[in-house]
């Protein structure tokens, strides 16, 4: 395509509508408008003149704001169906089956289908993803498309403008003027705080023009943020997990490679409602019991520098901190919460080994659930030896103790019991409920003491660095926004022809009644001819004929 | 305007276009690979370096990953609760005695159980290869473990030859071996 030569000698872009520096109309259709498309100033966008290759076929797709707008009501639909059940990782399953069997279970045929249709992993599905990627691009292609012709038809701009130009403004007026009309025009709107330009018997006065990259700024701020929700999905951005801690183990913290942390308790208190804490007795007397805090208090370790995962020696202390609710432990770029809690699991259990039949006791012996010893040696000279330890004992299989997980939920003891009056050794398998005697009547007996117990601690290990892309996203995707909404782009431009007569049109991007005000107060000073709204006159107008036809 | 210079125009517009739309489509394709890929278990990928660690076994002596470069090591996961660890002992066992003269080592990472646990089990079913405990669950950690077994394979350059997850028959195991025991 050619570039479009203006009878003003101006060379603009294929496809322009406005000439880029005189501003006339540069085809028919344009000419026998009532009023200019100012919107880009008559500029070409850029998609739309050439259209050959397949990459220009592409760009120009994506260049379209109904494609944009498209994608996103695609995009809106979907997040909301991704709601309508909950996501696969708030549901009580973690392997592939269970996921799938969890929905159908829970919400029969409809889950099915929405496991089926992949819903229940929306926002990380490779066409979620995807379309959002598209987006991007659709912002990216369709602010180029239209902000580089827009700038440079801005840059471009001339003082004066061809009369055809200034009459198909919203904006105009045309009469009589005196000598020094333009002189008074121009102080009033330098006054005004107006760029006022001169040109032989013209001017043109411009306030605001950056509102006009409002939302390409936005735009940008779009995509950086975009950018930031990107990086969270490469390694070492972005932690999100749960870590169980009970009281007294240590554990590598997930995602925190060498960091180890030790849990030194877990405190839940309540309020009591007496004394100071009287105002909350009515609240207490309602539900129950108020939880005042809940706190875990830790230590943390640092491998050092070359130390290797499982070398716990050479652990070095760096901090002691109670985490508590609403205040995480924050150590190099990570966050850990408090954010549940479990209590009471066993942690110890205490026997006496008794004579059956006397009744009486040679001694108590406390089993440590989580490391137990082998021998356990009373006063009297009794030993019991610990043959098998099942801390989770789920029933027997081929006459083996069975254990269903390695936490001491529901312990099993294979115990040998050796005393003075008994010195071959009686065996006896006990659990909670009861006591098993496989190899026939003992004369002794384990009987149950007591039990300890201890809390374990859920704590979740944060970790983003993308906050501080996001943040600068949303500011300058804010900045766009105030300065596309509460800015405009106010132009005039006033000539004196050569009988003397004043030629006047105006435009803004918004806020007309703004631009009036401010024309209003030249005229004042200046005694400019009297405008019209031409705008209103056709909508004025259309509503006459609508009355005359009905 | 020249038509040299309208060719030249048109040729920088369609690079400058074919330039953009790869970078945004090769930024979202990365994106949806790393979605994608996370949602599996294994960070670390077959090809990888297998990340050194030293554990203890019951014994006292010391194990480094490190320290079997030039051998293949079965890098096996488990705790005495689970099942088809159980069940696959006595066959890794029976294999171990077969390959251990052939260059591969087992090494038995338990799930920070007690010493009396392993020990008993490991008496139990007569094992024959080093069981080390993962006390605070840094291994694991590091190897993102999950499920319960998992099995590493590290052939002798110490890179990750293969990940299986789930029981192993005698028969996987014995395959295993052979893809992992030095040339």
């Amino acid at each position: 395509m050619d570039k479009l030569l203006c009878k003003c000698g101006h060379e603009n872009p294929p496809g322009t509508v406005l000439c880029e520096s005189c501003g006339r109309p540069l085809n028919e259709q344009e000419e026998n408008k009532e009023l200019a498309d100012m919107r880009y100033e008559g500029t070409a966008r850029r998609s739309q003149t050439y259209n050959k290759s397949v990459i220009d076929k592409i760009w120009n797709f994506f260049s379209s704001v109904k494609i944009g707008v498209s994608i996103i009501i695609i995009l809106l639909i979907a997040a909301a169906l991704g709601t309508i059940l909950p996501q696969q990782q708030y549901v009580p399953a973690n392997t592939e089956a269970t996921i799938e069997a969890y929905y159908t279970d829970i919400y029969g045929t409809v889950g099915t289908v929405y496991h089926a249709l992949g819903f229940h992993d929306m926002y990380n599905s490779f066409w979620f993803i995807g379309l959002v990627g598209m987006l991007a691009i659709s912002l990216i292609i369709a602010s180029l498309d239209r902000f580089v012709p827009l700038y440079r038809s801005l840059k471009n701009q001339r003082v004066l403008r061809h009369p055809s130009f200034m009459r198909k403004q919203r904006i105009y007026g045309h009469g009589p003027g005196q000598e020094d009309t333009l002189q008074k025009a121009e102080e009033k709107l330098s006054e005004l705080k107006y760029k006022v330009s001169t040109d032989k018997n013209g001017l043109l006065a411009e306030k605001g023009r950056f509102s006009r990259w409002g939302p390409y700024v936005n735009h940008i701020g779009l995509i950086i943020f975009l950018f930031g929700v990107m990086l969270r999905m490469i390694p070492g951005f972005y932690v999100d997990e749960t870590l169980w801690i009970r009281e007294g183990e240590t554990r590598a913290i997930p995602d925190a490679p060498g960091y180890v942390l030790e849990s030194k308790g877990f405190t839940l208190e309540t309020y009591t409602g007496e004394g100071e804490q009287e105002k909350f007795g009515e609240a207490i007397e309602r539900v129950g019991t108020v939880a005042k805090n809940y706190q875990t208090d830790v230590v943390l370790y640092k491998i050092p520098e070359g130390a290797l995962p499982g070398d716990t020696d050479e652990m070095e202390v760096v901090e002691e901190y109670p985490i508590r609710v609403n205040q995480p432990f924050k150590f190099d770029g990570y966050a850990l919460y408090q954010m549940d809690f479990r209590q009471d699991e066993f942690s110890t259990m205490s026997f006496a080994l008794e004579n059956k039949e006397t009744g009486d006791s040679s001694g108590d012996l406390t089993i440590d659930l989580v490391n137990p010893e082998t021998n356990y040696e009373l006063a009297d000279g009794s030993v019991v030896e610990l043959l098998g330890y099942y801390p989770d004992f789920s029933g027997f299989e081929n006459g083996e103790p069975q254990t269903a997980s390695p936490l001491p939920k529901n312990p099993g003891f294979l115990v040998k019991m050796t005393t003075p009056d008994t010195p071959d050794g009686e065996t006896s398998f006990i659990t909670i409920q009861n006591t098993v005697e496989p190899l026939g009547d003992n004369d002794y007996k384990l009987a149950f003491q007591s039990v300890e117990t201890r809390d374990a601690s859920g704590l979740t290990v944060r970790k983003d660095r993308t906050l501080p892309i996001l943040g600068l996203g949303g500011l300058i995707f804010m900045i766009g926004v105030a300065q596309g909404m509460y800015f405009n782009h106010r132009r005039f431009w006033i000539q004196q022809q050569q009988d003397g007569s004043i030629l006047l049109a105006g435009h803004t991007n918004k806020n007309w009644f703004g631009l009036k005000k401010d024309l209003d107060q030249v005229n004042e000073h200046a005694s400019l001819p009297a405008y019209r709204d031409q705008q209103e006159d056709l909508e004025a107008q259309e509503k006459r004929e609508g009355e005359q036809l009905t | 305007m020249s038509m040299e210079k309208k060719r030249n125009k048109k040729q920088n517009r369609t690079i400058m276009r074919t330039a953009i739309l790869l970078l945004l489509i090769a930024a979202i394709g990365y994106t949806i690979y790393n979605s994608v890929t996370a949602g599996e278990v294994e960070v670390l990928k077959v090809g990888d370096q297998a990340p050194d660690f030293t554990l203890t076994d019951l014994n006292g002596e010391s194990h480094k990953l490190s320290e079997y470069e030039g051998q293949g090591v079965f890098l096996n996961f488990w705790g005495t609760w689970c099942e088809p660890c159980v069940r696959e002992m006595p066959a890794m066992a029976s294999q171990y005695d077969v390959y251990r003269e052939q260059g591969v080592q087992i090494l038995a990472v338990n799930i920070a159980q007690s010493n009396f646990e392993v020990e008993t089990f490991a008496r139990q079913y007569g094992l024959n290869f080093p069981i080390v405990i993962d006390r605070d669950k840094s291994v694991m950690t590091a190897y993102n473990i999950r499920p319960l077994p998992t099995t590493m394979l590290v052939n002798p350059e110490g890179k990750i030859e293969r990940i299986v997850t789930g029981e192993m028959t005698e028969q996987d195991i014995a395959g295993f071996m052979e893809e992992i025991k030095p040339e």
